[in-house]
């Protein structure tokens, strides 16, 4: 049985006098330990798509399920990595961490606490700036403590919402890597679920790619296997035949349900309704 | 050049209002001119903690009363204010309860509550803290309602992921978040605290800077009036500026 099992989902919400359909007859499936990637352009619904599927927002139709039991809410063992890092201010990053241990794990000592959250940054490279503030830390920075505090936890499962996308280039390989590393080093496998605008961070990390193909409503288009063993190369993933097949794939789903736009397939193609160019091709 | 200038400004704006003050001394013959004032009040400065009778007090010492009686005051204000500015940030229900209310209550004069407190407690010190406590208790609310309603959603998502317990939310979520605004209402409050001292103690007759000017005008002595509301201008002044320092310092975190 698949760890996570969606079916039929739709959602709307309110806009002015009527509803907005927002998704409709999304149906997933997910396997433990599986890392797949939904893919597709900005404003299509993939956040509202995640924040269902993590338990964040009723569903109005349709019935899920995670480990065999239906979703009512936010599981335990989940954990979460949003795009622009959602840490508190008013902590360090030490203190940002261990009250996500803290939360999961009551039962630890604060000493405990400190020293498992203190661990887990030190994984992702921030031994030396455990007292800092989000603030006196740069964008890469708060998303490593951001990572740090979805591993602390030890979750079996992670959402994560364009967890590179308000990144620079090359901070965002670095940190992908960076992730690749959490994923095969903890002791549980992770279920990951991850939305991104972008085909090659899909292609990098990913098992599975799902396309969504925007509405409105948007559906889930026909999930796309990466038949390549995990800890992927940016630079190999370039020239491989099969990361070249898959991307045509994706790109030409993505652009036919964007309208028929001919697409050109670029390596680093990225979907985007903002003026944020990266390198490649953009979709306005 | 540019900071001398910074500092010699305000100088020349003080200056000017003596010059005012001392032609305005020259049409009114009540009014004393400055150095008139300075004259008669130098004992009350230079001996600011002599006490030589109920009223006739150094000045340290009235203002000392006073600032007791504000603190109280404000303190009573604020831990009404505090929890009830929780409350109606987190309920949009309560909010709509009690907010045509409180926008009927919030303009409402101290001189008004404060009959109504002697009626209350008969004794003018418990009917003096009342006065201070509701009419300044409204910037507390309210900052504090709008501070917890402009908590970006971002934290409320980390509450819900790392799926926090109510208290701990509270505690580490919403207070921190709401900090800022929190100050900035017990600014205005303590403001508005001792706008109000003044008036109560006027009407009331305690001791303190207010029952000073209002005792001095009755005796006819004229510069200690301005000299009371040179001090109350003054430490009023100094007031804002601790609590806009503590404010600035948590806008920072």
């Amino acid at each position: 049985m698949p760890f996570i099992e969606a079916a039929g989902i739709a959602k709307s919400f309110p806009a002015g006098a009527g509803v907005r359909p927002v998704l409709r007859g999304v149906s997933l499936s997910v396997e433990r330990g599986e890392f797949v990637s939904i893919v597709g352009a900005m404003g299509s619904g993939k956040s509202t798509l995640l924040s269902i599927l993590a338990g964040l927002t009723p569903a109005d139709e349709g019935t899920m399920t995670v480990d065999g039991e239906p979703v009512t809410g936010v599981r335990t063992n989940a954990a979460f990595v949003f795009q622009n890092y959602s840490l508190l201010p008013w902590f360090t990053a030490l203190e940002n961490v261990r009250l996500a241990v803290e939360a999961s794990c009551p039962a630890l000592s604060r000493q405990e606490q400190k020293a498992r959250a203190k661990e887990t940054l030190e994984q992702v490279g921030l031994g030396n700036a455990l007292n800092r503030r989000p603030r006196q830390l740069s964008g890469g920075m708060r998303q490593r403590v951001a990572i740090a505090r979805a591993f602390a936890t030890d979750p079996d499962l992670l959402f994560m919402d364009e967890p590179f996308g308000a990144l620079d280039a090359l901070t965002r390989e670095t940190l992908q890597g960076e992730l690749m590393r959490l994923c095969s080093s903890v002791s549980q496998p992770v279920t990951t679920i991850m939305i991104t605008n972008s085909v090659e961070e899909a292609l990098l990390l990913s098992d599975r790619i799902v396309p969504i193909l925007p509405g409105p409503p948007a559906t889930l288009g026909a999930p796309i296997t990466v038949d390549l063993p995990r800890g992927r190369d940016v630079a190999l993933l370039a020239h491989d035949e099969q990361a070249s097949h898959v991307r045509a794939h994706v790109v030409a789903t993505l652009t036919a349900a964007l309208g028929n736009r001919r697409p050109k397939t670029t390596p680093g193609v990225v979907f985007t309704d903002k003026e944020k160019t990266k390198p490649g091709l953009v979709f306005p | 050049m540019k900071r001398l200038l910074h500092l010699l400004l305000p100088l020349v704006g003080v200056g000017l209002a003596l010059l005012v003050w001392w032609g305005a001394s020259l049409t009114v013959p009540d009014l004393p001119s400055p150095v008139r004032t300075w004259q008669e009040s130098k004992l009350y400065v230079l001996e600011p903690l002599a006490k030589r009778g109920e009223v006739d007090q150094g000045i340290a010492r009235l203002a000392y009363y006073s600032l007791v009686r504000v603190g109280q005051g404000f303190l009573l204000g604020a831990a009404i204010g505090t929890p009830v500015g929780f409350l109606l940030g987190v309920s949009p229900l309560l909010t709509r309860m009690f907010d045509p209310l409180m926008q009927v209550m919030r303009p409402i004069s101290p001189l008004a509550w404060l009959p109504l407190g002697l009626v209350l407690f008969r004794k003018s010190e418990p009917a003096a803290l009342f006065a201070i406590a509701v009419c300044s208790m409204w910037p507390t609310i309210i900052n504090t309602m709008m501070g917890v309603r402009a908590i970006p959603q971002d934290y409320w998502n980390v509450a819900r992921v790392l799926r926090l317990s109510r208290t701990t939310t509270f505690l580490k979520i919403i207070v921190p978040a709401t900090l800022p605004y929190m100050f900035t209402g017990y600014r205005l409050s303590l403001g508005i605290a001792w706008l109000v001292i003044v008036a109560s103690e006027m009407l009331t007759g305690t001791p303190g800077v207010g029952g000073f000017l209002w005792q001095e005008y009755n005796s006819l002595i004229y510069a200690h009036i301005l000299l009371a509301i040179l001090t109350i201008g003054i430490i009023g002044f100094i007031l804002d500026r601790l609590m806009g320092f503590a404010e600035g310092k948590l806008r920072t975190v």
